[in-house]
């Protein structure tokens, strides 16, 4: 039952309370103070995953460095997948917008004369990469969090998980949510509503990204009617630790680590990523892009090349060479958890590391302002896809990505519902509906599976069928998989019949997330023959910008299935080239 | 090294328990394994009612506090063989209402840390201006206080807190202190305002657990002596000149 008097109304919904979220909020109370703007999340803003983010956020204001440069190595480190025009807005505005947040409080690292100090990243030809030592994303999460207290016309929804977009005639009315402390089932109404909810790492087994990373933003999508793209790219991070995923930064490279094989031997320098000097050099060996430096990993694993471990074979990031002091100021978060979950200490030992899931460049299909297909609808962070990433993203890119559609994606719903007329009365067959789903879950007598069960195997589905290297073969085979775990999703059997605080509820509704867009990121990935960045076919090698300089859409059938269509990539200033690192 | 240890985990169903009662748990014992994985191991294998919060698995987001054995911890970075060979006690979070098993309300200081105003009070400066100037040397000043995770094991070390629950705590005295020492901040006099009060700093008698439990290695003791130590100065002054002319 929805309970007496529960819709609330704002005039504009962020549904995430992470850099993208509160950044939208911060922009529309600065810039439209009238309108009722309210935070919705899952969990406290500062639990958010931003949060977890370590290395650094992109933005040319060195000496030197050119907005060009930055579009140009976004570009192409993109394997020209991205669209460029959101890029140059991009590179554009990063800078300001990483200005603003230091205006804000942010602590960034500074050089010796009190001036924003930058950082070397992979694939990026310059330093630009702004950091508060290695812990970017809790400054700027907390930054934004506690400016954000400044305006205290925001309301906030902490810990209220939103189920479902209520979207009517093409335009959205605004969500039903369950609100976690009471387990009551509540509708808030709004004229324009932002989805800011993150991304979707917890379909793979071994990943960096939180528990809370469930796709959520993307599944209200896809099921409301609104496409996913580019889901097929799924980013490995070369460096995360064996057993928890725990992610050891790119900027553990950028400063001057280096990746050994069981010999000790440098073996990037086998895969074209350039010649081993003893100092980092940009755009080679370990800082060449992500999917380039995961690949070289698999081929040391064929070649016999890695080392055995528990948890599967790894390789060694070596930092020893460093130094405590540089280690100690620049990477202290580093050799904390290295410390910690590692029980070794880097300025001493080698760091034991595999390729892990650290992000998704797909997500809701939006324009260059977060609007999505769906009238008032728009998103922003990873659980959009504008896209400046492509087919890869780099490093250092996510953060201000964040701040820059999260900005504009909050002015363009602001203006939206400045300007829409009050929406008709809630369409109350769709509530029912969600109320009745949510109902059926929570009475849980239906079966006998376990929600543990069926997300481990789609979990390790997911990584046979769609890892590092996909096939025809693999992704099919993972296709049929899935929709088996569909099925018993069907008779999942909760134990947990308290409202407060239902932790299971939750586990379910996001396990119905996770294999929404499972799907579509196996069939994204079934359909694109080819090879480029992220998405490796060992049955289609090469790129073919004949047939697939375009993006993926997944739209969801009314039967529930996938089905994929084409949209062409924009193309300002760069045509499609070769990508070329350390040469 | 035994393989399994036991946990002894609060349970608390507000809808049918009139208290918290324990139950015991065997959970394996695993050399990588932190308290937050023998709870997912419950949780995944065992009894899948049981209720906690966590998220990011690496001692950031601040969402796993809970008592071990009887001390204020982040599960997720406390190990079991660490406890071994057991029983391992896990409670919630102390000096927090209890909303079930272990997850506790923390909207108390979700609503006093607005009050200290944790941002920078100043207006003076657009951004097309560029960044302020801020040495190494004066990051330094305010950068541990910037640690503060908002995870709470402070306010449940903390028995003054314990006993007069208006009193405003540790983490956010220390996140006043960290804007008050930040050298691009103006705000310092509207946060003194507030933690003059009685409620502010007073209320400590600089026991000093919020500094050793606090995971991140802040230091709320300090930032509270510092702060009393500002608004004595402040009491002097009220004493010897009328407000206006301070």
């Amino acid at each position: 039952m929805v309970s007496e008097g529960a819709a609330a109304t704002h005039d504009v919904l962020l549904v995430g309370g992470g850099a993208a979220g509160l950044r939208a909020a911060i922009a529309i109370a600065e810039t439209n103070p009238n309108l009722s703007v309210a935070v919705v999340s899952k969990v406290y803003p500062m639990r958010s995953h931003t949060v977890s983010a370590e290395g650094g956020a992109a933005g040319v204001i060195a000496e030197g460095d050119t907005l060009d440069e930055h579009a140009y190595d976004t570009v192409s480190g993109s394997d020209w997948l991205c669209d460029q025009d959101a890029v140059e807005a991009f590179v554009q505005e990063a800078p300001r917008e990483l200005l603003q947040l230091e205006h804000w409080g942010c602590p960034w690292s500074r050089q010796p004369n009190g001036r924003i100090a930058v950082r070397a990243f992979g694939g990026m030809k310059n330093m630009r990469t702004w950091f508060a030592a290695d812990k970017t994303g809790f400054h700027m999460l907390h930054t934004l969090f506690q400016t954000s207290l400044k305006y205290g016309d925001v309301r906030r929804y902490d810990e209220w998980f939103v189920t479902r977009l209520l979207v009517d005639d093409g335009r959205v009315h605004g969500v039903v949510a369950l609100e976690l402390m009471t387990g009551r089932i509540e509708v808030i109404t709004a004229k324009s509503v932002v989805l800011c909810n993150g991304g979707s790492g917890k379909v793979f087994p071994f990943t960096t990204n939180a528990n809370i990373c469930t796709g959520d933003g993307m599944a209200l999508a896809y099921r409301a009617g609104a496409p996913l793209k580019d889901m097929e790219f799924v980013q490995y991070h070369p460096t995360g630790l064996p057993f928890t995923g725990i992610l050891i930064t790119e900027a553990a490279r950028a400063e001057g680590g280096w990746l050994l094989n069981k010999d000790g031997y440098r073996y990037l320098q086998d895969y074209d990523l350039g010649k081993p000097e003893p100092t980092p050099v940009l755009r080679s060996m370990e800082l060449g892009p992500r999917d380039r430096l995961s690949q070289a990993f698999e081929h040391e694993v064929e070649k016999g090349h890695t080392i055995e471990s528990p948890y599967g074979p790894i390789v060694h990031l070596d930092l020893r060479h460093l130094g405590e002091k540089l280690i100690e100021t620049k990477l202290p978060m580093v050799r904390e958890l290295c410390m910690q979950y590692e029980r070794i200490d880097p300025v001493k030992e080698l760091i034991p590391v595999r390729p892990v899931v650290h992000y998704m460049m797909g997500g809701v299909h939006t324009d260059i302002n977060g609007a999505t297909p769906i009238e008032g609808l728009f998103a922003a962070g990873e659980t959009a896809c504008v896209t400046i990433n492509g087919a890869n993203r780099l490093g250092s890119n996510s953060l201000p990505e964040c701040l820059v559609f999260g900005a504009r994606a909050g002015k363009a719903a602001a203006e939206y519902a400045a300007s829409a007329p009050q929406p008709p009365s809630v369409v109350m067959e769709q509530v029912d509906d969600e109320v009745r789903r949510i109902d059926r879950i929570r009475s849980g007598d239906r079966g006998t599976e376990r929600i543990a069960d069926i997300r481990e195997a789609m979990q390790s589905t997911m990584e046979d069928s769609a890892g590092i290297f996909r096939s025809g073969d693999s992704l099919s085979k993972g296709v049929d998989r899935l929709a088996d775990l569909q099925q018993r999703l069907e008779h999942i059997q909760l134990s947990d019949e308290t409202r407060v605080f239902n932790t299971e509820l939750v586990a379910a509704l996001e396990l119905a997330n996770m294999l929404d867009i499972a799907e579509t990121m196996l069939q994204s990935a079934l359909q694109r023959e080819e090879s480029r960045g992220a998405h490796q076919r060992t049955d289609f090698t090469t790129r073919d910008d004949e047939r697939f300089l375009n993006h993926a859409l997944a739209y969801r059938d009314s039967d529930g299935s996938a089905r994929i269509e084409r949209l062409p990539v924009t193309i300002t200033r760069w045509p499609p080239g070769e990508r070329v690192y350390g040469r | 090294m035994a393989d399994s240890i036991q946990m002894r985990v609060t349970r608390y169903d507000p809808d049918r328990d009139s208290a918290p009662t324990v139950v015991t748990y065997d959970v394996p014992l695993r050399k990588d394994w932190a308290i937050l994985d023998g709870l997912n191991y419950v949780k995944d294998h065992v009894d899948t009612s049981l209720s906690y919060r966590w998220s990011c698995r690496m001692g950031i987001c601040g969402s796993c506090g809970m008592n071990v054995q009887g001390e204020p911890k982040l599960t997720c970075a406390t190990f079991l063989t660490d406890y071994a060979p057991g029983p391992v006690r896990v409670e919630p979070l102390t000096n927090f209402p209890i909303v079930r098993d272990l997850v506790v309300d923390i909207e108390d200081f979700m609503e006093k840390l607005p009050r200290v105003k944790p941002w920078i009070v100043r207006d003076d400066v657009t951004v097309v201006d560029g960044e302020y100037i801020q040495t190494p040397e004066e990051l330094e000043e305010y950068k541990q206080f910037s640690n503060c995770i908002n995870c709470m094991l402070c306010y449940a070390a903390c028995p003054i807190y314990g006993l007069e629950p208006d009193f405003i705590g540790p983490a956010a005295i220390a996140l006043a202190e960290r804007y008050d020492l930040d050298s691009r901040d103006r705000g310092q006099r509207e946060r003194l305002d507030v933690l003059i009060e009685k409620e502010g700093v007073w209320g400590c008698t600089f026991v000093g657990e919020c500094t050793r439990v606090c995971p991140k290695h802040v230091d709320p003791a300090g930032a509270i002596q510092r702060y009393k130590l500002k608004a004595a100065q402040e009491n002097v002054m009220a004493f010897l000149l009328p407000r206006g002319a301070r």
